[in-house]
């Protein structure tokens, strides 16, 4: 960390030392579990997930190993059951979604120019839920008591009567503790952006990551309490004996499978929109140009929102589908086409209008954009209905989700992870290793998906544990599990090159990259309280405007440096005008015990420990009425909340 | 500290901040908003199940043995929970106008209203388990899956009223400048209101229509 930056002009040392006094934290074993950082808390975020996609990722090429050769015997299938079905459920909710949200964690408040995000304390909340019923599904899977019915998890299959054993109990409650989280940063993340940003930022001037994150969020508030119901209810029945899945009891299997998708179509733009949202911010920094047609863009990330929700209703009506798995990914790419089709025209144009620099962040947009629009494509072939009936359930689904996720969002999850590593490490990374890792990662992602097409078209189903030895198989088999060893290197290529740049690399200037937005303003890594001096926003691209630049320096002597507290600046929602100051939360344990406590609710759920969760629940309740108890600190006579 | 206290130090320079308060939305507002559009989702869904799993089920639903939803307990129970909404918005006005005895009666008539609605729940349940229990079969399921789950909102809702009325008793701690949390509480219990009416619906009018 940098403890000795110059004060902006007009900004006095004392003001600089308040700040610090009032935002930083002592580096002890406490200050490290109370943080209320945001930039800390989206680190976390970013590491957390990482190592859950290792595991999911680990999982993956065990099944690639035991599918190598036509029946081999390296799992069993109950294992092999339960391996698919926790790289599913942990690639899908365990990492694609946190990993985004640790992207906008750290970078909204940047981005917009605040000090942390709008609920500081239920963000190191969300952080400690989402490790915690991370850990709680993974912790299953050493005991064979893993999740073992796919990651959409149909009824009848697991139900009780077919799934004993706590496997899809695990499912259930893990998913249902989960989505505390979820629902929590989502939350947050829309009123930061609606609250905190810079004086001048009106939405016409939000940065496109931002809105991205923003539509993202609403997204999960609309959908994701569909499959807490789902979860709810196959707990019940599971569990003590309710009948909603339950055909004897007057239930219905397909009541399951309507609310799953009810959240499983939004899931796939929730995943990613943000991703794209990655993709607009890197372009600028490496087009030397704002990203072409701002307006469509924007318009396109609303519509794609809409969209999803749309997709509900083509479920809501449609009966009993049995192939409801893949008219899901079917009908989800053919209708992102659209608007993600503009929002690709625009990069496109955006590359070819400005000056390209071929850096690492770069080359993962160019291969996004070459993966997605293949994994488009297969996509709208579902539409063909006899080539759809071929296909069903077979690996050539398996090809085009994995091109549809991959590329669309694991490239620019890795375009960003080497874009904002300056500044979320303070230190450059390698260029040439970074290349090499991207050239394994592109070739074995290829390598490993393009043959599923293959072996799919030839009717290999998905799902099995081996196969018998059948011309068309064998050999693009073994291809695919080469190709998943080369992309397991090049990926870990990825990891020892943040290493690298931790231990060794250059340290970074604050705008390495000339970047457009407002996080490459401040210092890398930035100080606790990001800005010295809250900018004043006069355009779409403030770091490349003089004028932001400007106010920074003269607007020293105003009201934007609000070192008097721990303080951030409200501002009205559509046309950011200054509101008023509000104090933000100390640090504080309560989120991690709070999370705690609720950890310990949902383990005794699963082990059925009623006692125990009974008083589990009254921690909870007694944890958040401590939490929210008015302090008598004078700053809260401003009428603040938090 | 007054309760009229300055917004912020030194607002000096071409943007000086409003010294009156409240200026505009404020997080919390839109953050318990936010919270409540999710949990509405939640119950939509809830709800649809409902729906779904009785379109799926047969002309006879409530099915048979069990009969149609006795129709004057849960009338009164909304008698009871719809017009507790009236002495919360009469409380938050109060305290908007420093007048911490109207918080305070307002609250605590909101809060027996709601027992009183819980109370009358309980003996419901107790009649209905004597027919009925979430096992019997889907319907039993859903009945207390939805009533149950309101129940519990109506719980943290009333956790909230109490809350604030202990913060507020202990002094001070509410006034005419500082009364957001009692704005967000009672968006919550307008909300729990609401739902029940949607839930009178479902469960209890529309067997009947
Ligand atoms: C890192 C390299 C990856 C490899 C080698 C890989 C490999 C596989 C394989 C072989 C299957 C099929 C299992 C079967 O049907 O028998 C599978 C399924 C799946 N993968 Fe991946 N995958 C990778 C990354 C990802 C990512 C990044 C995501 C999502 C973000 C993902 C999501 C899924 C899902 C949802 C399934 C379906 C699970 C189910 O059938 O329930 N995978 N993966
Ligand atoms: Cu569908």
């Amino acid at each position: 960390m940098s403890t000795t930056t110059t004060p902006p002009p007009g900004v006095s040392e004392q003001d600089l030392a308040r700040l610090a006094e009032h935002w930083g934290e002592r580096p002890s074993l406490r200050g490290w579990f109370s943080t209320v950082d945001h930039k800390k808390i989206g680190r976390r975020y970013l590491v957390t997930a990482g190592f859950f996609f290792v595991l999911a990722g680990l999982s993956a090429l065990v099944m690639r190993t035991q599918l190598a050769r036509p029946e081999a015997g390296v799992v069993s299938p109950q294992e092999y059951n339960q391996l698919f079905s926790m790289h599913g459920t942990a690639m899908i909710f365990l990492f694609a979604t946190p990993m985004l949200f640790g992207f906008g964690n750290f970078l909204v408040p940047l981005m917009i120019g605040a000090r942390d995000m709008a609920f500081p304390r239920l963000n190191a909340f969300g952080y400690w839920v989402f490790l915690f019923a991370g850990l709680f599904m993974w912790a299953s899977l050493p005991f064979g008591a893993a999740p073992n019915n796919g990651w959409f998890a149909y009824v009848p299959l697991s139900g009780e009567q077919h799934n004993p054993g706590l496997h899809m109990d695990v499912y259930a409650l893990g998913l249902l503790f989960l989505g505390i989280s979820t629902t929590a940063a989502s939350i947050n993340f829309i009123v930061t952006a609606l609250k905190l940003r810079a004086p001048g930022m009106s939405l016409n001037r939000v940065p496109l990551f931002v809105w991205a994150i923003v539509a993202t969020a609403f997204m999960v508030i609309f959908a994701l309490p569909a499959l807490n119901v789902d979860n709810a209810m196959l707990f019940l029945d599971r569990r003590f004996g309710t009948h909603f899945f339950d055909p004897s009891g007057g239930g219905n299997v397909l009541l399951w499978q309507h609310l799953f998708w009810i959240f499983g179509h939004p899931d796939v733009y929730i995943i990613v929109m943000p991703a794209l949202g990655i993709v607009s911010a890197v372009l600028p920094a490496f087009t030397r140009r704002g990203v072409v047609g701002y307006p469509l863009i924007v318009l396109s990330i609303v519509s794609i929102a809409i969209i999803s929700f749309g997709v509900w209703v083509h479920h809501m009506f449609a009966t009993g589908l049995p192939q409801l798995s893949y008219s899901f990914f079917s009908a989800a790419s053919t209708i992102i086409t659209i608007p993600s089709g503009i929002q690709i025209f625009a990069w496109l144009a955006t590359m070819l209008l400005g000056r390209l620099v071929l850096r690492v962040p770069l080359l993962y947009v160019i291969g996004f954009v070459v993966t997605f629009v293949l994994g488009g494509f297969t996509g709208a072939m579902f539409a063909l209905t006899a080539f759809d009936q071929q296909v069903t359930d077979s690996y050539f689904v398996v090809a085009h989700f994995h091109y549809v996720l991959i590329g669309g969002a694991v490239f620019p999850m890795l375009a960003g992870i080497y874009y904002w590593l300056p500044k979320i490490t303070g230190r450059m990374y390698h260029e040439r290793l970074g290349r090499w890792a991207f050239w394994l990662v592109f070739a074995g992602m290829h390598v490993t998906f393009f043959p599923m097409h293959l072996y799919g078209l030839f009717g290999m189903p998905r799902r099995v544990y081996t196969y018998r030895s059948e011309p068309g198989w064998d050999g693009w088999n073994l291809v695919s599990t080469v190709g998943s060893y080369l992309l397991a290197v090049g990926l870990l290529l990825v990891l020892v090159g943040v290493v690298h740049a931790l231990r060794r690399g250059r340290p970074a200037p604050p705008d390495p990259w000339e970047g457009d937005s407002l996080e490459w303003a401040t210092a890398s890594p930035p100080e606790p309280y990001n800005f010295p001096v809250l900018p004043r926003v006069h355009s779409l691209h403030p770091a490349w405007d003089e004028r932001t630049a400007e106010s920074v320096r003269a607007g020293a002597t105003a009201d934007r440096i609000l070192s008097d507290g721990r303080r951030t600046l409200v501002t009205s929602e559509l046309d950011a005008h200054p509101e008023r100051a509000v104090q933000m939360p100390e640090s504080t344990l309560m989120p991690l015990v709070l999370a705690g406590a609720l950890l310990v609710f949902f383990t005794s759920m699963l082990f059925a420990w009623y006692p125990v969760a009974a008083v589990a629940a009254l921690a909870v309740a007694a944890t958040i009425a401590v939490w929210l108890w008015p302090s008598r600190r004078p700053d809260e006579e401003l009428g603040v909340s938090g | 500290m007054s309760d009229g206290g300055g917004v912020v130090a030194a607002a000096t320079g071409a943007e000086a901040l409003s010294t009156e308060l409240p200026v505009g939305r404020s997080a919390g507002w839109w953050g318990m908003v936010m919270f409540v559009a999710t949990e509405a989702t939640l119950f939509a869904c809830l709800l649809g199940s409902y729906f779904y799993l009785r379109f799926q089920y047969g002309p006879q639903w409530p099915p048979d043995g069990i009969g149609a939803p006795e129709l004057l307990k849960p009338l009164v129970m909304t008698a009871v929970l719809v017009p507790s909404s009236l002495p919360v918005i009469w409380a938050e006005h109060g305290i908007r106008h420093g007048q911490r005895w109207r918080l305070r009666s307002g609250l605590a008539a909101t809060m027996l209203l709601g027992m009183t609605f819980l109370a009358l729940q309980a003996t419901e349940y107790a009649e209905k388990l004597k027919h009925f229990t979430m096992t019997t079969d889907a319907y039993g399921s859903l009945f207390y899956l939805i009533t149950g789950f309101h129940g519990l909102h109506v719980l943290v809702g009333l956790t909230m009223i109490g809350w604030l009325l202990a913060a507020s008793l202990r002094g001070g701690s509410f006034g005419s400048h500082r009364h957001e949390r009692v704005r967000n509480v009672a968006i919550y219990w307008h909300f729990v209101d609401l739902v029940w009416v949607a839930i009178l619906f479902t469960i209890y009018l529309s067997p009947r229509l």
